[in-house]
Parts: C-alpha cells; sequence; structure tokens
C-alpha cells in the first residue's frame, strides 16, 4: 500500500479522494441540493448496499472459476453452467426437504462432483492444450445447457429464503432527516446481508487456506510453476482434482445464494458467465483478492448504473473492462 | 443434396505449397464452382436460400474468424458480433419499419457506411482484444460480445430494444428485386467468392506470411523487427469486413434483426462452425455452415422420427462438437485429410497440419 503511494501518487491522490467522497455520500445527509441533483438518498445507499452484495455473489462464482485459471490455465466457459446447475439441485432439494442450509450442502458437494469428473474425465486428457481444454468447456456448456433445459423446462426458480431470515433490518444510516428532526435510517433485507457476510466469510476462509496451509501452498506454488511443482514430487493431478472440485463447488454455493435473492433460468449462465470473465478480467487472472476487487467494482458499477443511467448499465461495466485492459492489462491485483 | 456434397470442396485440401491459385488446376474445385453457379436449376427456393444461401452467409462470418484463428492465431467470439454489428448499421442508416429510428438512406450510401463502421468497430474490439496474449483474447471477445447483447438489449433509441428493427429494406436496382431468390443467391455466392479468394491471397501475400510467422513466434517476428501488434490489429480489420459483410448479406435475409441475431450462443455458434469445419484452410468455415445448416433444418424432423425429443437440436450440435474437438482438432478437413492418406498410405502427404 504506501509502496503503491510512493510510486503512484497521482492515482493514490485520487483514489484517496475518491473513497473520502464515497463515505461523505454514504454517511452525511444529504444538502438539498444535492438530493434535487441526483435524487432521494435513500435509493442511492440502495444501489450502494445492493451493488456490494452482487458483488458477493459474484465474488463467489468468480473465485472458482480464477482458482481454475491461475492454476490450470483452464479458461472454463462452463462455469455458467455450474453456477446454474447448483440453483437448480438447491431449488431441488430445498423444495423437497424445506431447508435451506442442507441445499447449499448439497449443492456444494453434488456441483464438486460433477467438477471432479469433468477434471478426470475430460481435461486430465488434453492438459497443456489451453486452446482445446477451452473449446471443451464451450462444447460442455452447450450440452449442459440443454439438458437442464430439457429437465428444468423454461421456468423462473426461486429458492424460498428461509423464515429467520425474511424481512428488513434497520441499518445505522440516516437516509433523510424528518421534518421534526427525526432521523430516517435505512431498511434493508435480511437475507442478503446475511448472504454477504457469508460470501466474506468464505472469501477469509479462502485467503487462509491459501496462505497459512501445507494444500494452500502447493496450489500457489502450482499457479507460479506448474512444472517445477510437479518436478518436486507433488502428486499435481491430485491438487488439480481439489481445486477443480472447490472452484466448481463454489460456483455450486453461488448457484443457491443467486437462486434466493434473484432467480434461476435458462440464460443466467450466460449472465454469470459474462461476470465473472468481467470479474476476472478487471481483478486479475488466478488472483482471489483481484477476483474480490473485481466483484465489487462490477457489481456497484451495475447497480449504480442501472440506477442512474439505466439504458448503458451495461456499458459502464464493459468500460471499466476496457479501461483497465488499456492501462493495466494483466488486471488490477494480478502480479504478472 | 447428399452428403457427397458436404465432402466434394474438401478435395481442394491436397495441394502442393503456396501455388498461385491451386483452385485452377483442381478439377474437384471447378466442379463444386460449377455446381454452386447452376444451384437455381437444381434446387428450388427454399433450399436455395434456406439451406445454401444460409450456409454461405454463415461460411462467410466464420471465415472471417478461420481467417483469425487459422492464419493469426487468435480465437475471436466477436466476429458474430461485428457481423451483427454491421446488421444493425444497414438498419439504423438504411430504411426499415422503424421510421422514428433508421435514417432512411439509398442502400448505396447505407451500406458502406455499415460496412466501414463495422469495420472501425471490430478493428477497436481487436485492438483490446491484443493487449492480452492467447486464451485471453477469448475471454475478451466474449466479453465484447456479450456486452453488445445485452447492450442492444438495454438501448432503445438506437437497437430499439429487444424488439429490434423490423422489415429492413432490401436493395433494388437494374430494375432486379436483389432479394427475389435467384438474384440474391448470385450476390450472396458472388460475395462468398470474393472473400474466399480474398482470404486466399491476403494468406499467400507478404501481410499474410508474416502474421503467420507471428502466430507461430510472436517474439522472433518482433525481433526480425515486425511491428506484432499492428499485425493482429490489421488482421482483425481485414476479419472485421469480411465479417461485416455477412453481416450485411444476412439483415438482407432475414429482414429484420434483434438482440436475438447478436446473442452469445450465436457467437459460439460461429465458433462451432469454424471449428467443425476445420480453421486450417478457409474452405472449412463454408464446409462447417453447410452441416450446420442442414442439422439446424433437419435435426427436428429426424429426431422425431427416431422417436426422440425434437427439440433437442443444440444437443446434438454440442455432442458434435465436443466429438470433433476430442478426436479431430483441425474439423472435419482433417478427418477428410487422414482419411485420404490411409487410402493412399503415401507418406509423402506431410501436408502441415497445423492448429489456430
Amino acid at each position: 500500500m504506501a509502496r503503491f503511494i510512493e510510486r503512484h501518487p497521482a492515482w493514490a491522490l485520487i483514489a484517496i479522494i475518491a473513497v473520502a467522497l464515497l463515505l461523505w455520500l454514504v454517511f452525511a445527509v444529504w444538502p438539498p441540493g444535492l438530493e434535487q441533483a441526483i435524487g432521494r438518498k435513500r435509493v442511492f445507499l440502495n444501489a450502494i448496499f445492493n451493488g456490494i452484495t452482487l458483488g458477493g455473489l459474484y465474488f463467489l462464482v468468480a473465485s472458482g472459476f480464477t482458482l481454475i485459471f491461475g492454476l490450470m490455465r483452464n479458461v472454463n466457459l462452463a462455469h455458467g453452467s455450474l453456477y446454474l446447475f447448483g440453483g437448480y439441485v438447491g431449488y431441488a432439494i430445498s423444495a423437497w426437504t424445506g431447508s435451506w442450509i442442507l441445499s447449499f450442502a448439497v449443492a456444494f458437494l453434488a456441483v464438486g462432483l460433477v467438477g471432479v469428473l469433468l477434471q478426470i474425465l475430460v481435461f486430465r486428457r488434453m492438459e497443456g492444450q489451453d486452446l482445446r481444454q477451452t473449446m471443451v468447456t464451450i462444447g460442455l456448456a452447450i450440452v449442459f445447457a440443454d439438458l437442464m433445459l430439457w429437465v428444468f423446462g423454461g421456468d423462473f426458480y426461486q429458492i424460498p429464503t428461509p423464515s429467520w431470515l425474511i424481512g428488513p433490518v434497520q441499518l445505522p444510516f440516516i437516509t433523510a432527516v424528518k421534518s421534526s428532526g427525526e432521523p430516517v435510517y435505512l431498511q434493508y433485507p435480511m437475507v442478503r446481508l446475511a448472504i454477504f457476510a457469508a460470501s466474506v466469510a468464505i472469501g477469509i476462509a479462502m485467503w487462509l487456506a491459501l496462505n497459512r496451509t501445507r494444500i494452500g501452498m502447493i496450489v500457489r506454488a502450482g499457479v507460479d510453476d506448474r512444472d517445477i511443482l510437479a518436478a518436486t514430487g507433488v502428486q499435481i493431478q491430485a491438487v488439480f482434482v481439489l481445486v477443480f472440485a472447490l472452484g466448481a463447488g463454489l460456483a455450486g454455493i453461488a448457484g443457491v445464494v443467486g437462486g434466493t435473492f434473484q432467480s434461476i433460468s435458462p440464460g443466467e449462465d450466460t449472465r454469470f458467465l459474462l461476470a465473472s470473465l468481467v470479474v476476472v478480467i478487471v481483478g486479475g487472472m488466478g488472483s482471489i483478492p483481484g477476483a474480490a476487487l473485481g466483484a465489487v467494482i462490477i457489481g456497484l458499477a451495475e447497480q449504480l448504473g442501472s440506477v442512474y443511467i439505466p439504458t448503458y448499465a451495461i456499458v459502464v461495466t464493459f468500460l471499466i473492462m476496457v479501461l483497465v485492459l488499456a492501462l493495466r492489462p494483466q488486471g488490477l491485483l494480478a502480479r504478472r | 443434396m447428399s452428403l457427397t456434397q458436404l465432402h466434394a470442396p474438401a478435395t481442394v485440401v491436397e495441394r502442393p505449397k503456396f501455388p498461385a491459385w491451386p483452385e485452377l488446376n483442381n478439377p474437384a474445385a471447378w466442379l463444386v464452382a460449377l455446381i454452386l453457379v447452376i444451384m437455381p436449376l437444381i434446387a428450388n427456393g427454399f433450399f436455395l436460400i434456406e439451406i445454401f444461401g444460409t450456409s454461405l452467409i454463415l461460411g462467410i462470418i466464420a471465415l472471417s474468424l478461420m481467417f483469425l484463428a487459422g492464419y493469426g492465431g487468435m480465437v475471436s467470439l466477436m466476429q458474430l458480433t461485428i457481423a451483427g454489428f454491421a446488421g444493425y448499421m444497414v438498419a439504423v442508416f438504411g430504411v426499415s419499419g422503424n421510421a422514428n429510428i433508421s435514417l432512411g438512406w439509398p442502400w448505396w450510401l447505407a451500406t458502406p457506411m455499415a460496412l466501414v463502421l463495422a469495420t472501425i468497430f471490430g478493428t477497436l474490439g481487436g485492438a483490446l482484444a491484443v493487449r492480452t496474449e492467447g486464451i485471453y483474447t477469448i475471454m475478451i471477445t466474449l466479453a465484447i460480445g456479450a456486452a453488445f447483447y445485452y447492450f442492444t438489449n438495454q438501448n432503445w433509441a438506437i437497437f430499439n430494444g429487444h424488439t429490434g428493427i423490423n422489415t429492413v429494406a432490401t436493395p433494388q436496382f437494374w430494375g432486379v428485386d436483389w432479394r427475389s431468390d435467384i438474384p440474391f443467391y448470385y450476390l450472396i455466392l458472388a460475395v462468398a467468392a470474393l472473400c474466399y479468394f480474398a482470404v486466399q491471397y491476403v494468406a499467400r501475400a507478404p501481410f499474410g506470411l508474416a502474421l503467420q510467422g507471428v502466430r507461430d513466434n510472436s517474439r522472433r517476428m518482433a525481433a526480425l523487427g515486425f511491428n506484432v501488434n499492428a499485425h493482429r490489429v490489421a488482421a482483425y480489420a481485414f476479419a472485421s469486413f469480411i465479417a461485416g459483410l455477412g453481416g450485411v448479406l444476412q439483415v438482407w435475409n432475414y429482414r429484420q434483426i434483434s438482440p436475438g441475431s447478436v446473442g452469445v450462443e450465436r457467437c459460439i455458434d460461429i465458433l462451432i462452425i469454424a471449428v467443425v469445419g476445420g480453421i486450417t484452410r478457409p474452405v472449412g468455415p463454408f464446409i462447417g455452415a453447410l452441416i450446420f445448416v442442414i442439422l439446424r433444418t433437419f435435426a427436428l424432423d429426424v429426431l422425431i422420427k427416431f422417436g426422440l425429443d425434437g427439440n433437442r437440436f443444440r444437443l446434438l450440435i454440442g455432442l458434435g462438437f465436443l466429438a470433433i474437438v476430442f478426436w479431430s482438432s483441425d474439423g472435419v478437413i482433417g478427418l477428410w485429410e487422414r482419411w485420404r492418406r490411409r487410402q493412399t498410405r503415401t507418406s509423402s502427404s506431410t501436408a502441415g497440419r497445423r492448429h489456430g
């Protein structure tokens, strides 16, 4: 951080001013002139919160994608299908048993198992052929999409929120002050906050696992140089299977999350594939902190964009990607 | 329209290295050309446009991908997006049923405008994609394609949202309605032939050879003094122009364009067409397109005949694509070449098999 400020004082200043402005916008009571210019503070705060919680969901999807890419150089374009499959599995389990928590566990295991099978049966046969692997994932995405359309039809499914998470919660952010001088606080759905907290927890757990455990050390070494790692005698195939299972399982969990606070239907696979692509391009391929940063940026851009410039929301996301590619092609937090 | 039709053009592939125009000496190529020219005598209107015309149009778009992937080593998933952009521009600048959007220019002004804009669009996208290398290209171009799809869905001022632009006018001059079946077929055939020979020519021109050098070893080419990125961007520009031509023909063919025509699975269809046909030779995309269109048109009937669900066309396409990628990385052409080689059992025919 200090090194970054030393090397890029201008950028650091701009970043500090932007963060300060954002904090002021979030915490201050807006003067009437500002409310007239850009609308109510409640709308703004809601967009910020939606953006950050959506970023949590994007992080869940993209972290698996970036992990698989970082270690195996496999651009898994079937990742969106894994997400959608997780959503359908979660829906089926939750409809059958009525348990929301159980649907997470089953979706993680089921989609992780699909990942293990893919790695063992398909990708191991064409190791080192990046392009061929990517083409195979495209073919798999088409096949999976059609199989899921066959089984589940074109309907929208929504996984019911458990009763203990239903309802809004009052947050200590003032949205407005009544004429009586009494402050009005922001009301926000409990479930989104809970899911965001869970994705932060998963992110921290992943970071700890990668940086503090032996397996994590092996994975990081593999990201840096796969061949040398294999030469040191590590069972690299076992590590590949493990990472693919974890990445796929995370996509499955994300599917349940997405099915709870949005809905699942054919086409969502493409949407989340695009989101993970943009998130990892912005954040940096193969970097977990990069995926977190990219996910929050893209989530915020999408939500703020859809509130303030509705017809060009997607362009904002895209422009961020263009800007990052132009200034820092390897992504914001990638080392190479 | 037997299946031998599919294999006939593939005979072009057995040829000595780098003659000026190998097709001129190949009787099979002349036969295919003759069949294509007298097609209106053989086929009725449905086959002429729905099968052969559509195949040639998709072949043109896939040809632009083949050029990038085969000679440049860049697998771009945005070729259909460029084609769709050209189609949208024809609809926006030309005459259509949506009078509040279309500017009503005559076709001879709107079409070049659309082609120029599509080329610029593709070149800018390419300039973005060459910022990173290799496998990243697929991700960035897919992101561009998907972003364009969602943008057309959201934007009503220019692209008219998810309804798209309907009843796009088609050119009429010299007393000919160029959208009636036979003139339109010849128009498509002429453009396809032009693109095919242009790609053949550019591949042998100094630029094309330098591009293939960049594909095989970009660092060495850079050391030799070639501007690697400029060659790549120029390849994108050339491919974008070809894709734009395909897009203009496509919008004239369907007379409408909507976000559905530029969707992500359409982009991937183009990749499938090119890969199934084979991305090592310009004839591959056309063979792939013919297979694809025949499957798409008749899979429903065939599947129902076998007592299966007729809606599983995409499953069939996906499995076929997987099979090709698994067993023959240079597509149907590669299968054909291998079969030929086994037949002749000559060790001399080690025609350089290249990968995109």
